[in-house]
C-alpha cells in the first residue's frame, strides 16, 4: 500500500493527506483537494507533487496529470508571491472588468498567466469569482478586493508590494 | 438472458435482454455509425454519431449506450438523424486538417466514410485551424493531434484491453488532447513519449489517422497493396496477421502487418511482433544465393545447380561410406507442418538416420503421453476466451504469448472468469488473478505433486503454506478448469500436473511453447525417438513399409547426442533447416570442423557461418502450408511476399533428395503415379495472393482432397500424406482453406504411455519477450530497436 515515508510536504499537510484518503469510498476521490492543498504549500503542482500524490492514491502519474490539466486553477509552473486574479466575467465586464485587467497588465508589465521578473506578482484573467454584487472584483491569492477602480488597484498593489497586504494562502 | 423484441426501421428484431441497441442492430444487419463505441471496451458515448430516434424518448439517444427493451420502436435513419450526425461531423471537422490525400487512414477511415455518407464536407468555420506538428511518441507510435476526434478508443484499449494504461486525456474542451505517459518535463528531449508494450492496438482501433505506426506511415495506400492473411511467425499463439504486400524489383516486400478483417483466431488482437516484426523479410542482409565454403574458409556464391549437385553428392558419399547414423538433422520451429514432416521423412528415408531433433521449447512428448486416451482434453486457444476458470502455472504469457494474455484479460474483464496464477515470478497477469501463488524457486515439481495430493511436497512448493492450501482448495472447488502450463513443467512434473487435472471433473489443458510451429515440429516427429504423431519408433506403426529400406526402428541421437558425436568425430554430416544450435546450445564451432554442414537459412547466423553449403531459404511469410500453435490449433499459411533467389525449405528438401538420387515420388506423393494417394493436383487456389480467382470446381476438389497435385513442391501433397499417416491430424480441408483455425489433438498411441522415465529432458525454454524472437528477432530492425529501448518492465498500475 501507499504509505509515504519521505513526503515532500510539511508534516501537517502530510498528516492531512493521510486523513484525506480515508474520507472517501475510493481513494482517488481525494485527488482534487490534494492537488489544491499541495499547490498552496508548494506554490504549484510540480513533478514531485504529481509523483507523491499518485503514490498516495494508487494512481498513475498520467491519471494525475489528466485531472491536473483539466482545471485551470491548478498550476504546473510557479506563480508570483501574489497571484492577482482579475475577473472579466459578465457582471465585472459590464462595469469595467477589462479596464481593471488592462490596468493590471500595464502596471505589472505582464500579461495573462505572466509573472513579474522579481517573482512578486503574477496575473491571471479568471472567470466569475462569486463577487458579482461588488463588481468589478479581483482576488489576490485567497483575498478578495471589490468595487475596484484603477486607482484602488494601484493602492492595493502598492500595499502588497510593501508587504502590507494580507498574504492569505 | 431472455430475449427481447423490438422494432428498428419497421423491422422486428430479437436479441438477448441487456444487449446494446447498436449491437442488436448490427446483428440484424442494420449499421449504426459509431466512432467511440468499440466492442469489448467500456462505453464512452463521446462522439454522438450513433444517435437514433427512440419512440417515447424526448431526444435522440445514443445507440451505443442504450440497452434494448421490449417493444422499443427505433428509427436508425431519418432526416433528423442525418442532420444530427452531419452536425457532429461538422464539429469534428472544425479543426481537422483535411489531409486525407496523405493520411495513412485515407481509404479506410471511419471519419472519411461518414463524411462521404452525411456530406459534411463544407465547413462553416472561418477561423484559422489550430495546427500541431506530428509527434513521435515511441519507436512505433506517432500522434497527429489535429486528426484526433477524441473518441477515447485508444485510451480505453491501452488501459482496459492491454492493461498498460499508457495513454490518457489532458486539458479540457476544445484543447483536450490524448497524452502519453512520459510528460515532456520528464523526457530527455523535452517532448512527450510513451513507455509501453508497443502493441499498436491503439493505432489499430483509432478510427482515423491520428495514431500511426512508424512502420507504415506515409509508405503507401491501402488499395495499393495485396493483403494476404497468414500466420505470425513469432510466438506459439499463432495469430492471423494480414500482410500488406507491394511489388518491388526483386520480388515483393511486406509494408504492413495488421489484423485487417479481425477474422482470425486472434480476433482484433495483434502484438507488436505480429504487427511490425515482419521487417526481417525485407532485410538487405538476406542470403539470396547458394554458397559453398572454400578451402580458405570463405563462402563463395555458386549456381543453384552446382550447390545442389555438390550437396547431393557429398551427402550420398557420406551415407554410403559412414552410414546414415553419422548424419544429424536439426529442424527449426518456424517450418510449416509440411516442411517439418518432410524433413524427418527425408532424414529417415533418404539420409537413413534417426538423429533428428529441434529446439524443444516445451515437452510435448510427455504432454501427449500424459493425455493419451483423452483427446477431448486438449484445449484450444479459443477456450481462453470463455473458460469460467483458468489455472496458469508457469510461463509468462504477457511476454511470451501475448494473445494468450490478451484472451485471459478479456475473459476476466468481460466474463468474470476466475484466473489462478501460480508462478515463481511476479508475472503481470497476477493483476487479473483471483488468486496468486508464489512458487518457491525450483518448486514447480513440488507444486504439481502437492496439487496432485502429496502434502509432503508443500514445504518445497511455496513459502506461504497457507496460501498454497487455499489455492489447491479453490482449484478443487472449480467445476470446470482450463489449465495452461508453462515450459517450466516437463517430464514427471508435467505428468503429475496433468494427473491432478484429470482427477478434477471437467478440465482441459494446453502446454505453452514458443515460435509459430514449435508444436508442429514435435507433432511432425522432429525427434530422435518419435515418429509423427508421437508414435514411438520402437512401437507399432506403418512407417517401415512407408519409408522404405533405409528406415530404421532404432531411436537416434537427440540434440545433445548429435553434438556429442561431433565432439568425438562421429558426426560426418549435419543438416540444419532454419536452426541456430551453435548459438542456442553454445556449440563449440571447432567441434564441427570435420563435419559436412548443410544449412537452409536466411541470414549468416553463428551456425550458418560454419556451413559448407548454404542454401538460401524463404521464411514463413514467403511460403504456403499449415502450422499448429501451442494449443493444437492448425491454420493455413499463405504466401505473402517473395524474394528473388530464395526457395522454400520444402522445395530445397525435395531438390536435395533428388540430387542424392532418391525417388522424389516416394518422398512426396504427387502426380498421377505411382501412389493411389497421390492422384491429386492443386490448381492454384491455395496460393494466397498469387492465386488469382479460384474456380469453384477447383475449390470443391481441393476441399475434398481430390485435386491433382502436379508438383513435388506442393505442400498440399505433403499434407495429404500427413493426413493419411499422422494420428490426430484428421483435419478438414474446407475449414483449412477458408482460413479458419481447427483444433487438433494428438491421438497418442498406447506405446507412448510406457516410453517415459529414462527419456532425456531437453526442453530449453525460449524465454523470448515482447521484443525478442530467437535468432530471427535479431534480424528484425524494429524488434532490435524496441528491445534496446526497453531494458525494464513496461509500466502500468491500475486505477481503482
Ligand atoms: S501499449 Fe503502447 S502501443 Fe499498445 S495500446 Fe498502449 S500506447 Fe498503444
Ligand atoms: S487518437 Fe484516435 S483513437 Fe485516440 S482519441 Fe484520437 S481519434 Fe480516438
Ligand atoms: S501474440 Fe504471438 S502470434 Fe500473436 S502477433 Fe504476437 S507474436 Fe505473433
Ligand atoms: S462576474 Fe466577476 S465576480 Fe462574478
Ligand atoms: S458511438 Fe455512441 S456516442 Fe460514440
Amino acid at each position: 500500500m501507499s504509505t509515504v515515508t519521505d513526503s515532500i510536504f510539511l508534516p501537517a499537510t502530510a498528516a492531512r493527506f493521510d486523513n484525506l484518503v480515508t474520507l472517501y469510498p475510493v481513494k482517488r476521490s481525494a485527488l482534487v483537494p490534494m492537488l489544491l492543498y499541495a499547490q498552496d504549500e508548494i506554490g504549484y503542482v510540480s513533478d514531485a507533487v504529481v509523483a507523491e500524490i499518485a503514490q498516495r492514491l494508487d494512481l498513475l502519474e498520467l491519471d494525475v496529470r489528466g485531472v491536473l490539466s483539466y482545471y485551470s486553477m491548478l498550476r504546473t509552473e510557479p506563480a508570483g508571491k501574489f497571484n492577482v486574479q482579475v475577473c472579466t466575467n459578465i457582471s465585472c465586464m459590464i462595469v469595467g472588468g477589462y479596464d481593471i485587467l488592462d490596468h493590471c497588465k500595464q502596471r505589472l508589465g505582464i500579461g495573462h498567466k505572466g509573472v513579474t521578473p522579481d517573482g512578486q506578482f503574477s496575473l491571471e484573467e479568471v472567470e466569475c469569482i462569486g463577487a458579482c454584487c461588488w463588481a468589478p472584483a479581483m482576488q489576490v491569492n485567497y483575498d478578495f478586493h471589490d468595487n475596484l477602480t484603477p486607482a484602488k488597484v494601484d493602492a492595493i498593489l502598492d500595499d502588497y508590494a510593501a508587504g502590507r497586504g494580507e498574504d492569505v494562502k | 438472458m431472455p430475449d427481447v423484441t423490438l422494432t428498428v426501421d419497421g423491422q422486428k428484431i430479437t436479441a438477448p435482454a441487456g444487449t446494446l441497441l447498436i449491437d442488436a442492430c448490427k446483428t440484424a444487419g442494420i449499421q449504426i455509425p459509431a466512432f467511440c463505441y468499440y466492442p469489448g471496451l467500456s462505453l464512452q458515448a463521446a462522439c454522438r454519431m450513433c444517435v437514433v430516434r427512440i419512440d417515447k424518448m424526448p431526444k435522440l439517444q445514443t445507440a451505443c449506450t442504450t440497452p434494448i427493451a421490449e417493444g422499443m420502436v427505433v428509427s436508425s435513419e431519418s432526416p433528423e438523424i442525418a442532420q444530427a450526425r452531419k452536425a457532429t461531423l461538422q464539429l469534428l471537422l472544425g479543426n481537422h486538417p483535411l489531409d486525407c490525400p496523405v493520411c495513412d487512414a485515407g481509404g479506410q477511415c471511419e471519419l472519411q466514410d461518414m463524411t462521404f455518407k452525411y456530406g459534411a464536407a463544407h465547413s462553416f468555420y472561418q477561423e484559422p485551424k489550430n495546427h500541431r506538428e506530428e509527434q513521435q511518441w515511441s519507436p512505433t507510435v506517432y500522434f497527429d493531434r489535429p486528426r484526433c476526434i477524441l473518441c477515447y478508443r485508444c485510451v480505453r484499449m491501452c488501459g482496459e484491453g492491454m492493461d498498460v494504461y499508457a495513454l490518457g486525456i489532458q486539458n479540457r474542451g476544445s484543447s483536450a488532447v490524448i497524452a502519453p505517459n512520459i510528460p515532456a518535463s520528464q523526457s530527455e528531449d523535452g517532448l512527450q513519449h510513451l513507455d509501453c508494450e508497443e502493441c499498436g492496438m491503439c493505432i489499430d482501433v483509432c478510427p482515423v489517422g491520428a495514431l500511426t505506426s512508424d512502420t507504415y506511415r506515409y509508405k503507401t495506400r491501402p488499395w495499393e497493396m495485396n493483403h494476404v492473411a497468414t500466420v505470425c511467425t513469432h510466438c506459439g499463439d499463432g495469430c492471423k496477421t494480414s500482410l500488406g504486400v507491394r511489388q518491388t524489383i526483386d520480388g515483393s516486400e511486406i509494408v504492413r502487418g495488421d489484423n485487417r478483417d479481425k477474422s482470425g483466431i486472434n480476433g482484433d488482437f495483434l502484438c507488436n511482433k505480429g504487427r511490425y516484426g515482419f521487417d526481417f523479410a525485407n532485410s538487405p542482409e538476406r542470403i539470396t544465393q547458394p554458397m559453398l565454403k572454400q578451402a580458405d574458409g570463405s563462402h563463395k556464391a555458386v549456381s543453384w545447380d552446382e550447390a545442389l549437385r555438390f550437396t547431393g553428392k557429398k551427402l550420398r558419399e557420406i551415407r554410403e561410406a559412414r552410414g546414415g547414423g553419422s548424419i544429424g538433422v536439426v529442424g527449426g520451429n518456424r517450418l510449416t507442418n509440411e516442411e517439418a514432416y518432410l524433413l524427418q521423412k527425408f532424414a529417415r528415408s533418404v539420409l537413413g538416420t534417426n538423429n533428428i531433433d529441434h529446439h524443444r521449447t516445451a515437452d510435448y512428448v510427455t504432454f501427449a503421453a500424459a493425455l493419451s486416451g483423452h483427446r477431448d482434453r486438449f484445449a484450444s486457444q479459443h477456450d481462453n476466451e470463455k473458460a469460467p476458470a483458468v489455472l496458469l502455472i508457469g510461463g509468462d504469457p504477457t511476454n511470451e504469448a501475448p494473445l494468450t494474455a490478451w484472451n485471459l484479460r478479456s475473459n476476466v474483464r468481460l466474463n468474470g472468469a476466475r484466473l489462478y496464477v501460480a508462478n515463481h515470478a511476479q508475472i503481470k497477469l497476477r493483476r487479473q488473478a483471483k488468486a496468486f501463488l508464489e512458487i518457491a524457486p525450483f518448486g514447480y515439481g513440488a507444486v504439481a505433486a502437492y496439487l496432485a495430493g502429496d502434502d509432503a511436497a508443500a514445504q518445497s512448493a511455496a513459502h506461504d503454506g497457507e496460501n498454497l492450501g487455499r489455492f489447491r482448495e479453490a482449484l478443487r472447488g472449480e467445476g470446470s478448469l482450463l489449465i495452461l502450463i508453462g515450459s517450466e513443467l516437463r517430464g514427471n512434473d508435467l505428468r503429475r500436473l496433468v494427473e491432478f487435472g484429470l482427477a478434477l471433473p471437467n478440465t482441459n489443458f494446453a502446454l505453452l511453447s514458443d515460435y509459430v510451429n514449435a508444436h508442429g515440429a514435435a507433432d511432425m516427429g522432429l525427434l530422435p525417438d518419435m515418429l509423427p504423431g508421437y508414435q514411438p519408433l520402437g512401437g507399432t506403426h506403418d512407417y517401415s513399409s512407408e519409408y522404405g529400406e533405409r528406415f530404421s526402428n532404432t531411436p537416434g541421437r537427440d540434440m545433445v547426442g548429435i553434438f556429442d558425436a561431433a565432439q568425438t568425430g562421429d558426426l560426418a554430416a549435419l543438416y540444419l533447416v532454419n536452426a541456430n544450435p551453435v548459438a542456442r546450445y553454445s556449440v563449440d564451432p571447432a567441434s564441427l570442423s570435420n563435419t559436412f554442414v548443410v544449412v537452409h537459412d536466411m541470414f549468416l547466423t553463428e551456425t550458418v557461418r560454419l556451413a559448407d553449403v548454404i542454401l538460401p531459404s524463404a521464411n514463413l511469410y514467403e511460403k504456403s502450408g499449415s502450422v499448429t500453435n501451442s494449443y493444437g490449433d492448425l491454420q493455413l499459411v499463405k504466401k505473402a511476399s517473395d524474394r528473388a533467389g530464395v526457395r522454400t525449405d520444402l522445395e530445397l528438401l525435395v531438390r536435395v533428395a533428388d540430387a542424392m538420387g532418391a525417388d522424389v515420388r516416394k518422398l512426396v506423393p504427387f502426380g498421377k503415379k505411382p501412389q493411389a494417394n497421390g492422384i491429386r493436383a492443386d490448381l492454384g487456389q491455395t496460393r494466397g495472393a498469387q492465386s488469382g480467382e479460384a474456380d469453384r470446381h477447383a475449390v470443391w476438389l481441393t476441399s475434398n482432397n481430390l485435386e491433382i497435385k502436379l508438383s513435388p513442391f506442393d505442400p498440399f501433397a505433403v499434407l495429404d500424406e500427413i493426413q493419411r499417416l499422422v494420428p490426430g491430424y484428421d483435419l478438414l480441408r474446407l475449414q483449412l482453406m477458408s482460413g479458419n483455425d481447427q483444433h487438433l489433438a494428438p491421438a497418442a498411441p498406447a506405446d507412448l504411455v510406457r516410453i517415459e522415465p529414462t527419456r532425456r529432458d531437453l526442453v530449453l525454454p525460449a524465454e523470448d519477450t515482447l521484443f525478442t524472437s530467437g535468432t530471427l528477432g535479431r534480424y528484425s530492425p524494429k524488434l532490435v530497436e524496441l528491445a534496446d529501448k526497453y531494458t525494464h518492465e513496461p509500466v502500468g498500475i491500475p486505477a481503482d
